[in-house]
């Protein structure tokens, strides 16, 4: 019986084996090579030495940020309406299914949209605002950014107020509390979690974008996305390309970290 | 569970059926291409008039599978890696050069090869090939600034130069390609394009830094949408994308800069490792002939090396000074060398140094 359990376990373990843990092996140990295949700590020198890299990566994180949090802003009331709709499910299809459609093909219809010309060009020659440079800036970029990832961020948000139990809130509002009382108390700690994993599956991926940022930000908005890219592509430098796939890889899991330290934290509060 | 179980068991016997389908359907046309009468052509997207594989497939009765790259780079890294049986390719100068100084290629036999004596002189024995011994010139072009004659008034823009005028402002879009663009800069101060020298490369990115309030966007082949909806007033690309913006939008007109510009050369050439050579062989022949030549060069709409194919062209393309520039033009221009890795690295560090800059 044991056995055959451990027979089961195989497939995953070879899944683990070939498709997480071999990549990481391979990029860290790449990172170690300069262009000329010599072992070196010299990409990491000059990653942390060059203004370059460390500028870029702030950039990265900034704009991961600023995308995060637009999302955030937005998918929060989304989700909480939702679930007090009548037919939920109908309305969460709708959400998801731009989902359903390739990533490049969306970025596509931005252009269309957005371009001299276009619908939102026209549109706002019409209401009397004239028109208006809007691709390649970074209020456009941060728009397609941010309308891309809603889904991931309603999802698991939509999923924690589902499962929030009504009895807490009308507890609270017996109780006295008002109702941002209510919210800021009860209802957003009780759906936390969501909101974690929201942040997640939003930040790590819009760390490294490098596609909207050239075709939305006609590369004017530089990311770690971008440098890695040309580094595999155009210089062959994949020892360089690796080490900043190391920090990225780094910062996801210090990201996975902070959030799962405090869900601990909140745990043995809840102890007590 | 038991729903879920069904709904899997119909995914899988879907896609078992389409893939079963896709397999037939390759074989059907042929597309595997690893019988002895394939031809495995490794081109660029829309590089060759596809009537003309037909016709070569007629012809010869080899069957052509053709498939694509879009940079010179990638290519090299698939080839260099192995795994693959392309038959022909068709990289830029340098990276002829490159590929064989790593030993990529097969050197061609000229007894084997016919029509080479239609192919101009001036595209022949240069420096990233002397003799012609690996590559036969498949299409040439230069770089350069393609305006619109509705922002701009013709003939008000002469020279590299002239992009760091105020007027510009967010207006002009360049390839993102930092050999082209370092080089561009390069140009307007006189250097050469082929310069390693780190001063000359800073004082080209410092110059590239002033041009940043004119840039509106940093592309690749997207410019020619772009340019065709009168997006941008002004943009820097290659001769054959121009042609094809200026076919689709009249208002458009391309412009070699007089300080001097980069001529670049995309040439047939033989892998080592490929296994069709005689079918190659007859690939390059084929399209050494001037008809042919000459239809493919109306078809993709770069400028074709072979002087017969261009005798062919209508005169207002053959004396078209963007795209057949005169020869004092052309003896002006620059043609780029292989900078080999570590200075690649440089000028792509600068580059980028450059896209982060914000005014």
């Amino acid at each position: 019986m044991k056995q055959s359990k451990a027979f089961y376990y195989i497939p995953y373990g070879l899944w683990i084996g070939l498709f997480v843990i071999a990549p990481v092996v391979l990029i860290v140990y790449q990172s170690f090579f300069s262009v000329s295949g010599h072992f070196t700590l010299g990409n990491y020198a000059n990653y942390f030495h060059s203004g370059v890299y460390l500028k870029m990566t702030f950039n990265s994180v900034w704009y991961a940020f600023l995308i995060t949090a637009l999302t955030l802003l937005i998918s929060y009331p989304t989700a909480y309406l939702l679930n007090q709709l009548r037919h939920k499910q109908l309305w969460l299809l709708l959400i998801i299914l731009p989902t359903w459609i390739n990533l490049l093909l969306k970025t596509y219809a931005f252009i269309g949209l957005l371009s001299r010309g276009g619908s939102v060009d026209n549109f706002l020659s019409i209401v009397g605002i004239g028109p208006k440079q809007l691709l390649f800036t970074d209020a456009s970029f941060l728009f397609v950014a941010t309308y891309i990832e809603i889904p991931f961020m309603i999802l698991p948000i939509y999923n924690a107020i589902a499962e929030l139990s009504p009895s807490y809130v009308n507890a609270s509002r017996d109780l006295g509390a008002s109702s941002w009382q209510t919210f800021s108390r009860v209802i957003f700690p009780l759906t936390l979690d969501g909101v974690k994993s929201g942040v997640q599956a939003v930040f790590i991926p819009s760390l490294s974008l490098f596609m909207i940022t050239r075709l939305i930000g006609g590369n004017r908005v530089i990311t770690l996305g971008t440098a890695i890219e040309q580094h595999f592509l155009v210089t062959q430098n994949w020892g360089m390309g690796s080490t900043i796939g190391v920090v990225l890889i780094v910062a996801m899991l210090i990201t996975m970290l902070l959030t799962g330290e405090r869900r601990k934290k909140r745990r043995t509060n809840h102890a007590k | 569970m038991k729903r879920l179980v069904s709904l899997i068991i119909t995914i899988l016997v879907v896609s078992l059926g389409l893939g079963l389908t896709a397999h037939h359907l390759q074989r059907v046309s042929g597309v595997t291409g690893s019988g002895d009468n394939v031809l495995n052509l490794y081109n660029w997207g829309d590089y060759i008039d596809p009537s003309l594989i037909s016709k070569f497939e007629h012809e010869t009765g080899y069957h052509v599978s053709y498939q694509n790259f879009d940079s010179n780079e990638s290519m090299f890294t698939k080839i260099r890696q192995g795994g693959t049986s392309y038959d022909l390719t068709v990289p830029s100068e340098y990276m002829v050069q490159r590929m064989k100084a790593d030993h990529l290629l097969r050197p061609l036999d000229p007894h084997k090869l016919t029509g080479m004596n239609n192919i101009s002189p001036q595209f022949k024995n240069l420096a990233f090939d002397p003799q012609n011994r690996y590559s036969v010139p498949y299409f040439w072009g230069t770089l350069g600034i393609v305006y619109n004659d509705k922002y701009v008034t013709p003939g008000s823009i002469t020279s590299w130069n002239d992009l760091w005028q105020p007027r510009f402002k967010d207006n002009i879009m360049m390839v993102d390609s930092s050999r082209d663009i370092l080089g561009m800069a390069l140009m307007a101060q006189g250097h050469s394009v082929n310069t390693k020298k780190l001063s000359e490369l800073k004082s080209a990115e410092q110059k590239l830094k002033t041009l940043t309030p004119n840039i509106k966007a940093v592309l690749d082949d997207e410019i020619m949408m772009y340019m065709e909806q009168n997006e941008s007033a002004v943009a820097v690309t290659y001769s054959g994308n121009a042609a094809e913006m200026i076919s689709n939008n009249k208002h458009l007109h391309y412009v070699i800069p007089k300080e001097s510009t980069n001529l670049w050369i995309d040439s047939l050439v033989i892998p080592k490792t490929a296994k069709h050579v005689k079918a190659a062989y007859a690939f390059i022949n084929f399209m050494n002939r001037p008809e042919n030549a000459k239809q493919n060069a109306e078809y993709v709409g770069y400028s074709t090396p072979n002087q017969r194919a261009k005798a062919l062209l209508p005169a207002s393309v053959r004396n078209d000074q963007g795209f057949y520039p005169s020869n004092r033009v052309i003896s002006n221009t620059q043609v780029y060398q292989d900078l080999g890795i570590k200075e690649t690295g440089v000028y792509n560090d600068l580059f980028l140094q450059f896209k982060m800059f914000r005014k």
